[in-house]
This record gives structure tokens, sequence and C-alpha cells, in this order.
């Protein structure tokens, strides 16, 4: 799961725009295969099209050097497209609509199960894909009903960064924090020393949702029963570090950037955030550590996996496949993916990345991270996770916002997920 | 010889052509960029559509399912509830500040064109650079406005961040956004009331206060009815400023039917195509009602 951008932001207007004023671009065009992006040439030569959401690499980007690389291995000339994370979902699915999807997509894996079902993406089965090295917690995630639906390029998630001097002040051990109320111990510690306790991201989006998953399924709720009471002490957890400081009020309209943002002003001993911050964590100018994120009674919860999968969107010309899955192959083939991986801060999804990593003081304490995460979609939740995902941080909104109590805006999420998922 | 210039012309088929072609444009223009989005944004409100069938363009028609799916929604009420707030709060607002402060530029002081222009930069600016600067102002811990509270020993406000106050903070966002175009169609309207009108009421001893509300304000009158008009269109549909400030949060705190449309279309991992499009055309009727009663009511001042 990547932050969101401004553009992000921008672009929201021009599709809200398009909501009111018409979808004219939904319309169902059969549009001949010879004029769209995707099937322009048969197998063998041509150009072969790529989308993914990072709008932050450009031409001269190591990823897009690589993209470039695997297409000349396979004899073929690459277009690159990045996208914002959140547009991609809807341009695919506009694109599907109109026949001419891309080559190759690479999408936020809790959107895979989706697009599968929606029968925009082939199975493994049909391109011959080797998904055999994946590490199987990662692979779920873009997994339905059996079959699989991409490879995940490598994976993120979330945990503890803690501020050193912060915490010495205070006279926190490291070491202490074990479980919930050690943390919260810790954290009233901090406060008492003067400083902040803990910054997180409960904005109402997937945003949020995916932050509160740690200390949700960390508590041992599950997310087919939202309103059980081990989901109410997680929310609590929260909604009582509001009330008694130990987190700030912003919290509720955080993004993990803007949360991010307030762990940077070095007054934080806490933030809850991603693998993706490392390199900004260096930048920071202050000694940090990073802790897994505790389980209520100790033990390491289970974070979300973020990160995308790379899939082969359905073309009707099936004879691209072949050269398709050369340049599958090729981006998630190990040193290619250790690269990758690198560039983007994430952990590889292969043993041989992962232990390749792990040799890293830095990345070694996310490896273990990452081993212990669960996609969001798994449990063969697949397509219900988005209409439990928004109940749930909407319940969550409400109870740090103090508009009702944990207990009772799980309750009304409950009932709103099981109206939805029916 | 005469015959040709006497006789009138017969209608010639040739004319009536190119009458067609003169027409062409515009209607091929209204026709692509109004009827049409409109048809399909009707069309998407009244089919059951999923990720799938959005895909394959076979969503079956479902009536007005849609329509009852979001009117029994526990959204509904509070967001109808927060649009009108949102709306006509704002429209007040920003109707009179403008209008004080056209009066106000109306003298011609020194530096008035100068501070004029300089009223005009909310206006001037996207609105993702006002609405971020308004989020960090009013940020909980962060903000200047706590800050300044702070100082006068107030305690802190959770503006963004708190039920009873989230909309109230989009709604003075929205007024700053909105003076600036108030101000300038009032202005110019100020401009056409002929000065002598004023002279003459002040020899008949007229105050301040009475040339204003005997002069000034009628004679606006068609003015400010087509500034209401718009700044409500304008209003009903703000989207960004409370999407960029709050989501339409915390806890629906603060969602519109704008705000609330995007969510089902956009906001979301799962889209709900059918749900926004009917939100987003109930929009559409309430901007199209109060254009009809703008309509009426300038026919009836034509008349009399």
């Amino acid at each position: 799961m990547k932050a969101q951008s401004i553009a992000r932001r921008v672009a929201c207007a021009g599709l809200a725009l398009a909501v009111t004023g018409g979808a004219a671009a939904c319309s169902k065009t059969s549009s001949s295969p010879s004029a769209s992006s995707g099937g322009s040439q048969g197998g063998g030569g041509g150009t072969y099209t790529v989308w993914d959401p990072y709008p932050q690499f450009d031409g001269s980007s190591d990823w897009s050097k690589l993209l470039d690389k695997c297409g000349s291995d396979a004899g073929v000339s690459i277009k690159r497209t990045g996208y914002d994370t959140s547009d991609l979902t809807n341009k695919e699915l506009l694109a599907a609509q109109q026949g001419n999807s891309p080559d190759v997509l690479i999408v936020d894996n809790p959107v895979v199960s989706t697009l599968a079902d929606a029968g925009v993406l082939t199975d493994t089965g049909q391109t011959s894909l080797d998904t055999s090295g994946i590490s199987p917690n990662l692979l779920a995630a873009g997994q339905l009903a059996g079959k699989t639906y991409g490879i995940p390029i490598g994976a993120n998630t979330l945990a503890l960064y803690y501020n050193k001097a912060v915490l010495s002040a205070a006279g926190v051990d490291i070491a202490s924090v074990k479980d919930w109320p050690s943390l919260t111990a810790a954290l009233a510690k901090v406060k008492a020393a003067g400083k902040k306790g803990i910054t997180f991201s409960a904005i109402g989006t997937e945003e949020g949702s995916f932050q509160f998953l740690p200390w949700f399924w960390g508590s041992g709720a599950n997310l087919t029963k939202l309103d059980s009471s081990q989901a109410a002490s997680a929310l609590s957890l929260w909604t009582d570090w509001l009330k008694k400081g130990y987190a700030p009020n912003s919290v509720i309209n955080n993004t993990q950037t803007t949360s991010w943002q307030e762990f940077a002003t070095g007054q934080y001993a806490f933030s809850e955030n991603g693998t993706w911050q490392l390199a900004n964590a260096k930048k920071a100018g202050f000694d940090y550590g990073i802790i897994p994120i505790p389980a209520m009674s100790g033990g390491t919860a289970a974070a979300p996996t973020g990160g995308e999968f790379v899939t082969i969107p359905v073309q009707s010309k099936t004879d691209r496949y072949a050269t398709t899955q050369k340049l599958v192959a090729c981006l998630t083939s190990a040193d290619n993916a250790y690269a990758t991986d690198t560039t983007l801060s994430y952990i590889g999804a292969t043993q041989a990345v992962q232990t390749k990593q792990a040799a890293s003081p830095d990345l070694k304490p996310w490896v273990d991270a990452v081993a212990a995460a669960k996609g969001r979609t798994s449990d063969n939740l697949g397509t219900k996770y988005p209409k439990i995902s928004q109940p749930l941080w909407t319940a969550m909104q409400a109870a740090l916002s103090g508009s009702a109590s944990p207990a009772s805006a799980l309750g009304t999420a409950q009932s709103a997920a099981a109206a939805a998922t029916k | 010889m005469s015959t040709l210039t006497q006789t009138p012309a017969p209608r010639r088929p040739s004319g009536r052509w190119a009458g067609w072609a003169f027409l062409a444009p515009v209607t091929v223009y209204l026709v692509a960029f109004y009827a049409y989005p409109m048809y399909r944004n009707i069309d998407l409100s009244l089919r059951h559509y999923t990720v799938r069938s959005f895909v394959d363009g076979d969503a079956p028609f479902t009536g007005l399912a849609n329509y009852s799916k979001v009117f029994s929604d526990p959204t509904f009420a509070p967001a109808l509830e927060h649009t009108l707030i949102f709306t006509f709060v704002s429209l007040f607002f920003q109707f009179w500040i403008g209008m004080g402060l056209a009066v106000f530029f109306s003298k011609h002081f020194r530096l008035s064109a100068t501070l004029r222009a300089l009223f005009l930069v909310p206006w001037l600016l996207p609105l993702i650079v006002s609405a971020s600067t308004w989020s960090w102002m009013l940020n909980s811990d962060s903000g200047v406005v706590n800050h300044a509270l702070h100082a006068f020993g107030i305690a802190p406000v959770d503006w963004l961040t708190s039920p009873t106050w989230s909309l109230a903070s989009v709604i003075v966002a929205n007024i700053w956004i909105g003076i600036p175009f108030n101000l300038v169609v009032l202005y110019s309207g100020l401009q056409a009331v002929p000065a002598d009108m004023y002279e003459a009421a002040a020899l008949d001893g007229a105050s301040a206060w009475q040339r204003f509300w005997k002069i000034t304000f009628p004679l606006l009158r068609p003015v400010s009815a087509i500034t209401l008009l718009l700044g409500l269109v304008y209003t009903l549909k703000v989207f960004d400023i409370i999407w960029i400030m709050t989501k339409g949060g915390p806890a629906g705190s603060s969602t519109t039917f704008a705000t609330w449309s995007y969510r089902l279309g956009f906001g979301n991992l799962l889209p709900e195509f059918g749900p926004g499009a009917a939100v987003g055309n109930l929009l559409v009727v309430m901007a199209l009602a109060f254009g009809l009663i703008y309509i009426r009511a300038q026919r009836k001042q034509q008349v009399a």
C-alpha cells in the first residue's frame, strides 16, 4: 500500500466531475483490436504495454531500465505508463471494458481478487507462470477459488519505528515492549517525560484499515466478525490512547505520510509505518529502531501485506501471452526482483531474495515482519474484503472521534458488512 | 424584368440546410458533452453494476433499485442535511461578506484596486492548495489556529477530527473561497447603479444605511439573484475542499452528496457505480430545481 500523493487528490476532483457530469468514458465501445494499445501486434516483436503504480520513476530510473532490458531480452519493445495507485484500478476496468488492457499490469495486491473476479486477469495456469518460489502467505492475496492471478513483485508491511533518544529520556527500555499493556505503559512514561507517544494513520480510507489491521488481528479478531470482543479491545486500545493523549487527535485525518511527518519532528516515541519509510528514516536525523507490532498478549501481530502483484490482463489475441510470460518471468526472477525490491524498498516475495535481504541488519526486522504478515484478501475473503474494510474504517473513525463507543461502532460495522457481503 | 425583385423569393431548401449547418456545431457539442453523458449517468444509475458487469457491459436493468438503496441508506439523511447546511450557510456568508466588500470597494479610495485584486487570491489559487493550507491551519496539534487560541487561553479545538466541528470547518474554508466570486459580480453590478441617484438621495437627507437598502439593494436585485443561483450550483457540488480536508468524516459528519457520490463510485477498493451515479443524479435534480425557481422568478420580474 503506497502513500497517497497530491496527484491523486487532484485526480479525485476530476473524477468527481465524472460522477455528476456523467461517465462518457464508461461506454462499451467495440474498438477494433488494431486501434487498441494492447493488441496492436501479434506475438513476436512489436510493442508491449506495461502499466504500473510507480509514477515516481521516470524513464531514466532503474525500474524503467529493467523493463526495457526485459523487453529486449524477449525481443520486443516496452511502452510503460506509471499511474497513481488509486487511479490504476479504474483505469484498468475502463481499459478492460474497451478491450485495450495493457499486456502487463502491476497492481496493488488487495485489488487483484477484485480484478480477477471481474474476469480481467488471466490465471497462472493459462499463462504458465511459475509461482513455486513465492512465499505462500504473500501469494495468498492473489488467489481466488484455488487459482492464482499474479506474482507479487515484493512486499511491504507495517512495524513500529521508535525514536531512541525519546525513549531513553523517558526511561523506557525497548526490550520491555512486548505486548499491549507494556506498550501502553511505555507511552505513559513518554508522555510523563513531556514527549508525545505514538502516531499512526486512522484516516477514513483503505489506508486507515490497513494501519488498524495489525492491532485487529493482534487481538485475535477475525474480519468475518467485526463485533467480537477481541475487535472491541483492539479499537479500545486506540481510543484510549487518544483519550489519554498518548496519540495525537490528528491521527483521525492522518495519512501514512502525514503521520510520518509527525514522527520526523523528533517529538514522538513511536510511529506505525511501513517499509517504504526506511529511506526517510535514515534522513530523519535521529537514531531510530524498528520492532514488529506486538500482539495483545505478546508475540508478533500479523500485519497486512502491502505491495504490488505483476499480473497479465486478458487479451483478445492470446498469442501475446507467450511473450508476456517471458517479460513477467524476467521481472520477477531472483536477481531482478532483488534490484526492484531494493529501489522500491520492498521485501522480496521469494525465499531467495528474502535470505539475501535478511543479511542486512536494516532489513532484518522487515523480513521477519513480512514472514508474519497476511494478505488482506486472504482467508478466502477475496472480493468481500473491500465490503468489510469500509465498515471497519467507519467504525474506527466513529470511535476515535468519540461519536460512538468502540463496541457499538463495531456492532454497526458488523451489520453493515454482513448486509454488504450477503 | 422586375419580376425577380418583386415576387418574394421562395424559401429555398438550401437556405434551410444552411440554417441547420449553423446549428450543427452547438447541437453536436451539446449532445456530445451534455446530453450523452447525462444519459449515460442516468443509465448507470438504473442498472446493477458489479465490477464484472461493468467490464462485460451487460449490467441488468434494475429500475429504481439503486435509488431506493440510496434513500434507505443510513448515510442519506445526514448527507442531505449536511448538503443543505453546507450550501445555505456558505451562500449566506459568501453573499453578505461579498456584498459588504463590494460596497466598500465602490468608494474608490487609494489602493482600492490593489486591495481588491488581493481579495481575488482565494479564487485564483488551485483548490488543492487552499484546501491543504486550511487543513494544515486547522490541524488539532500543530495548526496555527489552535496555536492562536492557545495564546488567548482557549483550549484547542479538534476542527477537522471531531464530529461537532468538521462541517463548520469545511464551511468556513468554503466561504473564504467563495467570497471573491461574490465580490467581483456584485462589484460590477454596483458600477451600473447611477451615481446621481445617490447624490439625489443624499440631498434628500438619506443616511448611508437608507441609501443601501432603498437604492443599492433593490437595483442590485437581478445581479444578486444570478450571483446566488450560480453560487448555489457551485456550492452544491463542492467536493474537493471537503475531500481534502476531512474525506467527509469523521464518521460521516461532513459527508455531503458530492463526497458520498465520489466515495461510492471511486473512494473504495470496490466501486459501486450504480448508487454513486444515483446520488450524482440527485445533485443534478437539486441544482435543476433551483435553476427553474430562478427562471420563474425572473419571468415574474419581467412581467411586473
